[in-house]
């Protein structure tokens, strides 16, 4: 589903993503995790294009997007992305933060977006809330409007960047639960997380950034017991 | 002692000017009255031109297009660079040069108050448009909406907010400054209470009423942009 071979990013003369190859299965759940700074953010980025890479390829099933002619509006309502920070659209309603881009982006009746829309917050827990503008929802509810919100364009890959790192800590259930649930319904997703029972739990495999490098990949299970690198038992001794 | 020297100074002045007769310009007042009409004009017009055109300016000021970037910022320099009554009278008096034509002062007046304004506008939309979060573009982005659709929906929107304060003020600086349009001879409320200060050789009191008209004005402006304020912030 998702391929990446060589990849390099660098801001100006920093060089954030140093040779990264990874694969991702159709239906796989990655977690990736490492420290701070060590370009788990941008590997996600440049996933959607939302970062253009410097080099190096990228397939998102059967196409190149790091080919130049690629065009990354089609790319971006195929692949969905969560963010730390919700950025929901504060001027539009719950529910039509979810139908805006299926109405715009996609060209369905209101109607029928409102439908898919209404549905989408069932399904996070959050159709009392369709109405209600953003600033009147709660950390957690905001982030459950923002997965609906990707969901509602119905991409086959879910990006997840520290969805939960910016919420109260009674928060960070609720949203979780939400995506193990989505994980559940066959998704793919790679989540950038600092919540390790959660990767132990829902994880079908574990990306260890570090530096830039992607230093050790393993299952879950092998990863938080018994990491190979010298870097990941650091890591996992300050964390766990 | 200084102080009351000087104030009896200055009393003495007023003593020996003549005394102010507020009767005399009476009749009068409608014609400066008048002026009102002649000054909104002007102020709306040029406004509603400044805004289409800063709207224009500031997309190219923000765009990734270097040479409209260029251009953008080259106009809005010069516009802010140079005294905006000299922008007038080289709009009106050099307009048989520049356009082939003598234009009449009171389109040059909007062109000169549309043009200058555009500049000080552009500036405004342009600080509006990237005080917006940045992440909003990009959760716009992440979704697969193309560019126009992402300004016109998702920044312009919340851009808005942070301008219309700004612009309010800009409406109130325009209706003041449109006072030097007196210079090419548009006949608004400048020119009016100056040609009844000729008429009655009594400057002080036609001036004077002038400056009460547009004191209202401007106080009416600040009302009605503290109401538009307070509507948005309701809204959060
Ligand atoms: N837009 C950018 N411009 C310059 N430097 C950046 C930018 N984005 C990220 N970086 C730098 O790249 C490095 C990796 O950042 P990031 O991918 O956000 O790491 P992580 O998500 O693992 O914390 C950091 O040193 C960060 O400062
Ligand atoms: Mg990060």
């Amino acid at each position: 589903m998702i391929k990446v071979n060589g990849l390099y990013k660098s801001f100006g003369k920093l060089e954030v993503l140093k040779n990264i190859d990874a694969s991702i299965d159709e239906g796989e759940v990655v977690v990736v995790i490492g420290p701070s700074g060590s370009g788990k953010s941008t590997f996600l980025r440049c996933l959607n294009l939302l970062e253009q890479p410097t080099s190096g390829m990228i397939h998102i099933g059967q196409e190149e997007i790091t080919n130049k002619k690629y065009n990354p509006l089609k790319l971006r309502s195929n692949v969905g992305m969560v963010f730390q920070h919700f950025h929901l659209f504060p001027h539009m309603t719950t529910l039509e933060n979810v139908t805006y881009a299926p109405i715009k982006v996609k060209g369905l009746k209101t109607a029928d977006a409102k439908k898919i829309g209404m549905e989408l917050l069932e399904k996070v827990g959050l159709s009392d809330k369709a109405d209600q503008y953003p600033n009147r929802l709660s950390g957690g509810q905001k982030q459950r409007v923002a997965i609906a919100r990707a969901l509602a364009m119905e991409p086959s890959i879910m990006l997840f960047d520290e969805p939960t790192s910016a919420l109260d800590p009674e928060m960070v259930k609720e949203v979780l639960d939400v995506m193990k649930s989505l994980a559940k319904t066959g998704m793919t997703m790679v989540i950038v997380t600092h919540e390790m029972g959660f990767a132990r739990e829902v994880a079908d495999r574990i990306l260890f950034m570090d530096g830039g490098m992607l230093i050790e990949e393993a299952d879950p299970a092998s990863f938080f017991t018994a990491p190979s690198s010298k870097r990941a038992q650091d890591f996992l001794q300050k964390v766990l | 002692m200084l102080v009351p020297a000087v104030m009896e100074h200055s009393l003495f002045l007023i003593e020996g000017g003549k005394p102010m007769n507020f009767e005399q310009i009476v009749p009068s007042m409608p014609f400066i009255l008048q002026g009102i009409w002649v000054t909104l004009q002007i102020v709306i017009i040029a406004g509603i031109l400044g805004f289409i055109l800063g709207i224009i300016l500031s997309l190219f000021k923000i765009g990734r297009i270097k040479v409209l970037r260029w251009i953008a910022d080259a106009y809005t320099s010069i516009f802010r660079g140079t005294p905006l009554v000299l922008q007038l009278m080289i709009i009106y008096f050099a307009s048989p040069q520049l356009f082939g034509i003598q234009i009449e002062p009171y389109t040059a007046a909007i062109l000169a108050f549309g043009l200058n304004s555009a500049a000080y506008i552009s500036e405004i939309i342009r600080a509006g448009i990237l005080a917006v979060d940045k992440g909003q573009q990009e959760a716009a982005m992440a979704l697969g909406v193309p560019y126009n659709k992402m300004m016109k929906d998702v920044i312009l929107p919340q851009a808005m907010k942070n301008i219309l304060p700004a612009l309010m003020n800009e409406f109130i600086t325009l209706t003041k400054e449109s006072a030097i349009v007196t210079v090419i001879g548009v006949t608004d409320i400048m020119r009016r209470s100056y040609i009844v200060g000729s008429d009655t050789f009594s400057f002080l009191e036609p001036l004077l009423f002038a400056g009460l008209i547009y004191y209202v004005m401007v106080l009416v402006l600040t009302v009605a942009g503290k109401w538009v304020e307070g509507r948005m912030r309701r809204s959060d």
